[in-house]
């Protein structure tokens, strides 16, 4: 929290900032480019990229002095996965028969 | 350790400390904060449980004779609400949670006390707001406001008994919140997590569960309420939606709210049979474990209440399988509860008895719904009085069992005063009884193809409907038996000792009733949980002998 | 009935502090403030937690229909306008960094900056909720809000311009469109409800380089809204968007 009193972070915050305003520019043009079914995966490559830069350094989760905040993050994802992949389980598996 | 007496002669404690309605409303004390509830949820209960009684008059005989379909189908589906949203939920943990985890923790209070007052608020709200539909008119969905029924055809309250759910929840998400931040962070020094009670476990397993599945309930609330106003077409088939979505999402809470009533109750369980037995509790670490165990699997088989809605074969496969394995945890339990028995001096107070009737009444639950698991038979009885007996098995035999022995078990260090453990001992037999004679007929009528939610049935049914309509008021007056002595000895009761049971845990070292802040000094764990043989060997006297004479 | 001084009863936690004379801002029942400190941060991420499967529902339902649906959800989301979305993206970045200038503002004691940042933070969370309007009355001038006038004919398909989208499904994605746009924009209102707190809190010069629990967790809410945006652009606006 307060540790980091002995060198500015404006620096950090400056370029993550710089960083995700980029990635949106790329995910907005990258679009219109005809990427085939890559288009769905470039765009929520990049979004997870910025969410993470958002969560990592404007969250810090990355200079959390404890584990248990990342563990809070981790399993709640796992826990997002399960309800999407289990409800796809059921459709995507429901004209097989 | 007692604070000098007052004029009354009355140490000052929790309850005394302050007079008057508004320290209640306003307070922020854990212990008193579990006490609104506990009178909040008594309320629902007998609102919820008159729903019952009027169900099983309905079928006392085949015809419908005391109502008819409609006023049959809001009685029941009221009578789950009530149940499962505004007593089932909240009960352990909002009441006997909410006094006891900071206590066994060695804490003053919950992490965010104002937050807890607030939780409290909000199911109030919810709570008048429900009963403000059901007196208006009632809702006729069964609990499960299964679309597009729900969102498209049905004319009853809908939206409000909704929305009634959905600030509860909330209230339920603040209490597992603030049970999670006390866990970790207020754990008085030397209380390490392999010295936490199971109680502790339990809870927290609970509030894993309250705090990542309840918002999803609360969104599948908002898609209804939004649906059923403005006519979209996300669950309605008519209109390109999935009804299925809706059970997808209804079940990722619902399934898992089953096991945020019987968590906390095993958690009681574990207290009582360990205190009891006069032993650490055996394997303790797989029973702290299988708690949360329990929690993460719970969230893996919802779909097994979608069998025959026309799931994919394949995901049903999936879901069957991962079904059971909940029942691994869950056997870990009993097992080792079986085992903590096993050479234990066991007494076989009042506490205890409900203790045992949850390790009966819970196993066949739980092997019952082993039988709900597996694809085949769930095809013949979905839908049928089978599942009604399974679920009251787990729900009522389950944690309201566990529930009723933690109040007893609890009730000196809540209240300061002992109840009638004769009076006790009866209820808790008559519980059983009642409870049995109730759902078992049941399990036999789903099998033999009895559906549920049905206002009138053939005529062969009647025998077992009559004995089961018998059991319910048997079961009634199990249940008015502990409020009544409760009220009572709230007056007339002996003076309860710090620690009637010789118990171990932290809770047992406040006096009783304890002070606002629970401990004069942060008490120092040095000791590990269920220390009981050591306790034993160390004290011939039980300190309730030694306890100065209160009055 | 005690002889001890008279306590308010209103039942304020910190109007019973007890011990020596330490920070105000700690509470009765916390040992020391980094215990409330952590208390707080992990009560926060918690409640993220919650937040973060309150949308997970709506997701859920957008990833089923937009595989059920996919032509007709890309052709909906055609009619959307991107650049209103990006311009709202980028305008939310900038209020996650002004939130976390702020917060160094707060802990290197810089007043000025501190205010300046908050104002700026709930400026850009007013453009980024005027921008959403402009959209919303496209929306509507375009008769795509589900509900009785909703009309989506004749609207060709990307990369099938012979075949038309299917209204109905049209109107499915329109709705999980305002329905978590909206839910988002709900999130924004109350945040700007909490850093106005934070700026009144900030005036009076109630955080200090020991004490800023507040901003921090404001911030960790607004960084949060801004995240689901992150993902809310690419799934609502810029799909099927190539010619």
């Amino acid at each position: 929290m307060s540790d980091h009193s002995k060198s500015s972070p404006l620096k950090m915050y400056f370029s993550v900032w710089a960083a995700l305003l980029v990635g949106t520019i790329i995910t907005y043009k990258a679009a219109f480019l005809e990427l085939g079914r890559f288009n769905a995966a470039v765009a929520l490559t990049i979004a997870t990229v910025k969410a993470l830069l958002v969560a990592l350094f404007f969250m810090h989760i990355r200079g959390a002095h404890e584990k248990l905040l990342k563990l809070v993050v981790i399993s709640t994802i796992f826990f997002l996965i399960l309800l999407l992949a289990l409800s796809m389980a059921d459709y995507g598996t429901r004209l097989w028969s | 350790m007692a604070t000098p007496s007052g004029p009354q002669g009355e140490r000052e404690n929790y309850l005394n400390k302050h007079y008057g309605v508004g320290s209640w409303l306003l307070t922020t004390d854990h212990k008193r904060i579990a006490l609104l509830y506990l009178i909040s949820i008594t309320f629902f209960f007998f609102i919820g449980g008159f729903f019952a009684l009027l169900i099983r008059l309905e079928l006392l005989t085949p015809a419908g004779d005391l109502v008819q379909a409609d006023s049959y189908n809001k009685l029941f589906t009221m009578h789950g609400m009530v149940m499962v949203f505004f007593f089932l939920i909240p009960s352990i943990p909002a009441v006997l949670g909410n006094f006891l985890v900071p206590m066994m923790i060695g804490a003053r209070d919950l992490a965010f006390p104002r937050i807890n007052l607030l939780s409290w608020y909000l199911y109030i709200i919810g709570g008048v707001m429900m009963m403000h539909c059901m007196l208006t008119g009632g809702v006729d969905t069964g609990w499960t406001f299964y679309t597009p029924f729900s969102t498209a055809f049905t004319n009853t309250k809908i939206v409000e008994a909704g929305l009634a759910i959905f600030v509860a929840g909330f209230s339920s998400i603040l209490t597992g919140l603030n049970f999670v931040v006390t866990i970790h962070r207020m754990r008085a020094p030397g209380m390490t997590w392999s010295r936490l009670p199971l109680f502790i476990w339990a809870h927290y397993a609970t509030s894993i569960i309250q705090i990542l599945g309840t918002p999803v309930i609360a969104i599948t609330i908002v898609l209804v309420a939004v649906e059923r106003t403005l006519h979209l077409g996300i669950f309605d088939p008519k209109l390109g939606g999935d009804p299925l979505l809706f059970q997808h999402l209804f079940w990722f809470y619902s399934h898992p709210a089953v096991y945020i009533m019987i968590l906390p109750s095993m958690g009681i369980v574990s207290e009582i049979i360990a205190c009891f037995s006069r032993k650490r509790i055996f394997g303790y670490s797989f029973v702290a474990l299988s708690s949360i165990a329990i929690a993460v699997f719970g969230f893996l088989v919802w779909a097994h209440h979608m069998f025959v809605a026309g799931i994919s074969v394949y995901a049903a496969l999936i879901f069957s399988l991962l079904s059971y394995a909940v029942a691994v945890p869950s056997a870990v339990k009993v097992f080792n509860w079986t085992a903590t028995l096993y050479k234990g001096s066991i007494r076989y107070d009042a506490p205890m008895l409900y203790a045992f009737g949850f390790l009966g009444l819970f196993t066949i639950g739980g092997l019952t719904g082993l039988f709900l698991a597996c694809l085949g038979i769930d095809v013949h009885v979905t839908d049928t009085y089978f599942v009604v007996a399974h679920f009251h098995y787990i729900m009522v035999g389950g944690a309201l069992m566990g529930y009723l022995g933690g109040m007893h078990f609890w009730w000196p260090k809540i209240s300061g005063r002992l109840y009638p453990e004769g009076w006790a001992r009866l209820a808790a037999l008559i519980v059983f009884i009642g409870f049995n004679l109730t759902f078992f007929p049941q399990f036999i009528l789903g099998y033999v193809g009895m559906p549920r939610r049905y206002y009138q049935y053939p005529q062969e049914f009647q025998v077992l409907n009559v004995l089961s309509t018998a059991g319910a008021t048997v079961l009634g007056v199990g249940y008015l038996l502990p409020m009544i002595y409760f009220l009572w000895s709230m007056r007339y009761g002996k003076p309860a000792p710090d620690n009637p049971w010789n118990a171990a845990g932290l809770e047992w070292k406040t006096p009783s009733p304890p002070t606002t802040f629970n401990f004069e000094e942060e008490p120092v764990v040095t000791w590990e949980a269920y220390n009981y043989e050591e306790i034993d060997a160390h004290s011939d006297i039980r300190p309730d002998e030694e306890a100065p004479s209160v009055g | 009935m005690s002889d001890s001084p008279a306590v308010a009863i209103h039942g304020e936690a910190h109007g019973e502090a007890h011990g020596a004379a330490h920070n105000p801002a700690l509470l009765h029942h916390f040992a020391e403030p980094q215990q409330q400190r952590d208390a707080a941060s992990l009560g926060m991420w918690i409640f993220l937690a919650t937040e973060v499967m309150f949308f997970g529902g709506l997701f859920c339902a957008y990833l089923i229909y937009r595989r059920w649906y996919f032509e007709d959800f890309g052709a909906a989301s055609k009619s959307i306008n991107a650049t209103l979305g990006a311009t709202n993206t980028a305008v939310l970045i900038c209020s996650s960094l002004t939130v976390v200038l702020a917060i160094w503002a707060a802990q290197t004691s810089r007043r000025a900056l501190l205010i300046g940042s908050l104002v700026l933070t709930m400026l850009f969370g007013v453009a980024f909720l005027g921008i959403k309007g402009v959209e919303y009355k496209e929306k509507f001038e375009e008769h795509h809000v589900p509900g009785a006038s909703f009309s989506f004919d004749r609207v060709p398909i990307p990369r099938h311009p012979d075949q038309y989208a299917n209204p109905q499904h049209a109107q499915i994605f329109f709705s999980l469109y305002f329905i978590m746009t909206g839910l988002h924009a709900l999130h924004m209102i109350i945040g700007l409800g909490i850093f106005t707190w934070l700026l009144i809190m900030a005036w009076k010069g109630r955080f200090t380089p020991e004490y800023y629990t507040p901003l921090e967790m404001g911030g960790l809410y607004w960084h949060f809204v801004d995240i689901v945006w992150i993902y809310l652009f690419p799934l609502l606006y810029l799909i099927d968007r190539h010619p």
